[in-house]
């Protein structure tokens, strides 16, 4: 039986998960540094062993209001297309085996431009929610692929 | 096999020949009658030839044979250099250049054909004339016409005293020397041609000098011949002498010994000339055929190649010399940890500190690369340009030896074209006016080098015309660019940067060369981008100067660090110009900028937590007294208003990286010493 591994993340509850071919790492969230003249979801950039990686805060993105970042605040390190960024996450700490056949092209319900959301798996029960990461990050070029 | 990955030093290995011999070229102009300088461009030919034919390169290895073939009859003196020869020679070095870049590029030769060239070099060989033919242009004979079959009689010896310095074999054969061909042919039987070769040349060279071989001595070495090879042999023994030499050696068959004495003028040189060109060609083709092979490989891996630096072995060994140190603080270090004794953890801190500031300078210098690298296109540009416009221009250039990083010297080539072009076709009068105002008939571009502080500086000065502060303020308001009041307001010099503005050009006949609209904004940009500037000195009918700044290098700066709020943003030290502090209710508004008075100069003020989106103007808290750092691009200057100074620091430059480029006002980020990042602030695109 086929099945793909995903990393999953939390926002507010609410599972998430991330081909893990795009995954590099994890980090523990540190000190984020703001750049100005960004679009307001980026969070800002970070030190990640010498290079810096802008970050996303995925709530901002997602719209889902804002949280103060606590211990278990992670920093999700996706390299796409070689750009790597970071994704804020309020934690993440598992990785899920799930068959294709049980992956459901997500439901168009809202107007919304921003579809990143786009297929919904189910584990046991739980609902992920699959990211279409080109989508989140806004890389256009990809999109066609 | 796999050519790749000699392909980096075939590249880097060409460009340097072909610099040396585009500078030989333009010296042999001035003076035609060197030798010397043929023999340069001869010798460089051949390198280049045979570096392109072991890679499979066979357009650039023809034309280089094509050259030599030239070349020769020139050093045989069968023709002489004249104004057509030079100008085929630098059609030749520019085909090559383009070539070599092309490889560069794509890993393969290009489609370009240079047929027309070789044959406008074969026709000179042929007719032997130095006079350009009118059939240069018919289709090119193809290499089977021209192959002449090799006739050469048993008899007559194949090496040709040709191909070595007639003067020394006189001046042998003056000092009692004898000159001797010598043919030696090996047993059939020997196994091993090459090493048997290797001791006859061991054992000759015992007694006297072998000058030439026959075949070459790296086609010997590689056993490239039959039973038999010749050499030329300079030596004061007697035949018999020559003789016993080889009874010690084992494996051969025979020798024949015969005394050259009939030296050039006895020679008839045409038909000995001919006999080596009718080889070479035949060569040549054999050449072509075995490197088809390599051409096609080359098209299959197809590789970009990187760019490289070649460095100086001892400043490798410094760096080398550097980390060693840099190990043992390591684990002084690490023993110091566990015997608690602070001060010994001082001390090696301050090692480690010294250290790092000699490795951070070593790795610099083994960047750095001196700017002859540009310099050297300069002559030739000139030259061409001169030509074109009829203009006398004398190049003069110093400072070749100059330094800078590596990613400069690729960058500011352009610019410097630019300016160059810019001063032989505007600055630069044309002959008459030049004589109506009393100036030399030539004109003189002076291009100079030189370090200064953490800086060097490139200047590029004519003699010429100067720039006229009034044409250019008319040019402006003409150009709707500026109002005629705003540019009464302005200084002279303010005027002449104007230059600088997009979509300005002052020459009043646009050339081929320049005013083309695309002007001097694109050099000025391209050198901030370079974190440098531009700065013009002009006399009205004496000249012009252009002053360009560039920081020595590019990873690593001074940089002041400043806190706005909690967070921490770095100026680059360069552009700042002084640290001080005014009073708020000093500051009034002019069109919409606040402005203060400062040293009897209005100075613009700008709110860097505005700037920088920390704050909205309406959260301006009040302070009576603000810290402003006077940041200085070209001649202008503004005041950066900033919560608090922290102090100087070299910092490491860092990309923000592709997902967030082309944020207006940030130049990149730097790593603090605690692990977080600071942003750093590009004065130049603040105002």
């Amino acid at each position: 039986m086929d099945y793909k591994e995903y990393v999953i993340f939390k926002l507010a509850k609410e599972s998430y998960g991330i081909d893990i071919d795009f995954v590099e790492n994890i980090e523990k969230y540190t000190n984020i540094t703001r750049v100005p003249y960004t679009k307001k979801y980026i969070k800002g950039v970070i030190n990640l062993r010498g290079n810096i990686i802008p970050v996303i805060d995925v709530r901002r993105r997602f719209g889902i209001i804002d949280k103060e970042p606590d211990k278990d605040s992670r920093i999700m390190i996706i390299n796409l297309v070689d750009q790597k960024v970071g994704l804020l996450v309020d934690s993440s700490s598992e990785v899920l085996q799930i068959s294709n056949d049980d992956i459901e092209i997500a439901p168009k319900v809202t107007g919304n431009d921003d579809d990143y959301i786009k297929d919904i798996g189910k584990y046991n029960g739980r609902i992920i929610m699959i990211v279409a990461l080109e989508k989140l990050l806004e890389i256009e070029a990809l999109e066609e692929l | 096999m796999d050519m790749n990955q000699y392909m980096e030093i075939f590249i880097d290995e060409s460009k340097e020949h072909l610099q040396s011999m585009n500078q030989v070229l333009l010296e042999l102009e001035n003076n035609k009658a060197d030798v010397s300088h043929v023999n340069e461009i001869f010798r460089v030919a051949h390198t280049i030839k045979g570096m392109s034919g072991t890679m499979g390169f066979t357009k650039v290895a023809d034309l280089t044979h094509e050259m030599e073939n030239v070349l020769h009859l020139v050093r045989t003196k069968e023709i002489d250099v004249n104004d057509y020869i030079i100008d085929i020679l630098f059609e030749c070095f520019d085909s090559l250049e383009s070539q070599i870049t092309f490889i560069e590029d794509n890993s393969v030769e290009s489609d370009e054909d240079n047929i027309a060239l070789v044959n406008k070099l074969k026709e000179i060989v042929k007719t032997k004339s130095n006079t350009p033919s009118g059939q240069t242009t018919t289709a090119a004979p193809k290499q089977a016409e021209v192959k002449v079959v090799e006739t050469v009689s048993n008899e007559t010896f194949k090496i040709d005293v040709m191909q070595t310095s007639i003067s020394i074999l006189k001046k042998a054969i003056d000092a009692g020397f004898t000159v001797y061909k010598i043919r030696v042919v090996l047993s059939e039987s020997c196994m091993l041609k090459a090493a048997r070769a290797f001791i006859i040349f061991n054992s000759l060279e015992n007694h006297g000098e072998v000058l030439l071989s026959h075949p070459s001595a790296e086609d010997i070495e590689d056993e490239n011949f039959d039973n038999e090879f010749e050499v030329l042999y300079v030596t004061k023994e007697s035949e018999e002498g020559i003789k016993k030499i080889f009874d010690s050696i084992s494996e051969i068959d025979h020798i024949d010994i015969e005394i050259e004495d009939n030296l050039p003028e006895e020679v008839a040189p045409a038909v000995e000339a001919k006999k080596s060109v009718a080889k070479a060609v035949v060569e040549m083709s054999e050449d072509h055929e075995s490197n088809d092979d390599g051409a096609m490989q080359g098209k299959s891996n197809k590789s970009k190649t990187s760019k490289t630096v070649r460095v100086d072995i001892d400043r490798l060994d410094n760096l080398m010399n550097l980390v060693s140190e840099l190990i043992i603080v390591k684990t002084s270090m690490e023993e110091h940890d566990s015997d608690k004794s602070k001060n010994n953890m001082a001390d090696a801190v301050e090692y480690l500190e010294r250290i790092t500031t000699s490795l951070h300078d070593a790795v610099m210098k083994v960047r750095m690369v001196p700017v002859e690298r540009v310099f050297n296109r300069f002559p030739r540009m000139v030259r061409d340009l001169a030509k074109d416009l009829n203009k006398k221009i004398k190049l003069v250039m110093t400072g070749q030896e100059t330094e800078v990083d590596r990613t400069v010297v690729d960058e500011i080539a352009d610019p410097l074209i630019h300016l160059i072009r810019n001063s032989i076709d505007h600055g630069i009068e044309s002959q008459d006016d030049r004589a109506l105002r009393g100036k030399p008939n030539y004109g003189t571009v002076n291009l100079r080098a030189y370090p200064e502080g953490n800086n060097v500086v490139i200047e590029v000065e004519d003699d010429g015309n100067g720039i006229d502060p009034k044409k250019i303020a008319a040019k402006v308001v003409s150009k709707g660019l500026m109002t005629d009041k705003e540019v009464e307001n302005l200084s002279d010099k303010e005027i002449q940067n104007l230059l600088f503005l997009p979509g300005f050009s002052t020459a009043e006949v646009v050339t081929d060369l320049s005013g083309r609209g695309v002007g001097l904004d694109v050099v000025k940009s391209k050198i901030a981008l370079l974190g440098g500037s531009v700065d013009i000195l002009s006399d009205v009918g004496k000249g012009s100067k252009f002053v360009i700044r560039l920081p020595l290098t590019l990873a690593i700066i001074q940089a002041l660090m400043i806190f706005l709020d909690e967070e921490k943003y770095a100026l680059p030290l360069n552009n700042i110009s002084e640290i001080t502090t005014i009073k708020s209710s000093s500051i009034s508004l002019l069109q919409n900028q606040e402005v203060v008075l400062y040293r009897d100069k209005t100075l613009p003020i700008i709110r860097m937590k505005e700037v920088l989106e920390l704050r909205s103007p309406e959260e301006r808290e009040e302070r009576e007294e603000l810290t402003v750092v006077i940041v200085r691009k070209g001649s202008e200057l503004a005041g950066l208003v900033v919560d608090s100074l922290i102090g100087q620091q070299e910092i490491v430059i860092k990309s923000l990286g592709s997902y967030l480029k082309g944020i207006p006002a940030i130049a990149g980020a730097t790593i603090l010493g605690n692990g977080g990042v600071a942003l750093i602030v590009d004065p130049n695109q603040l105002f």
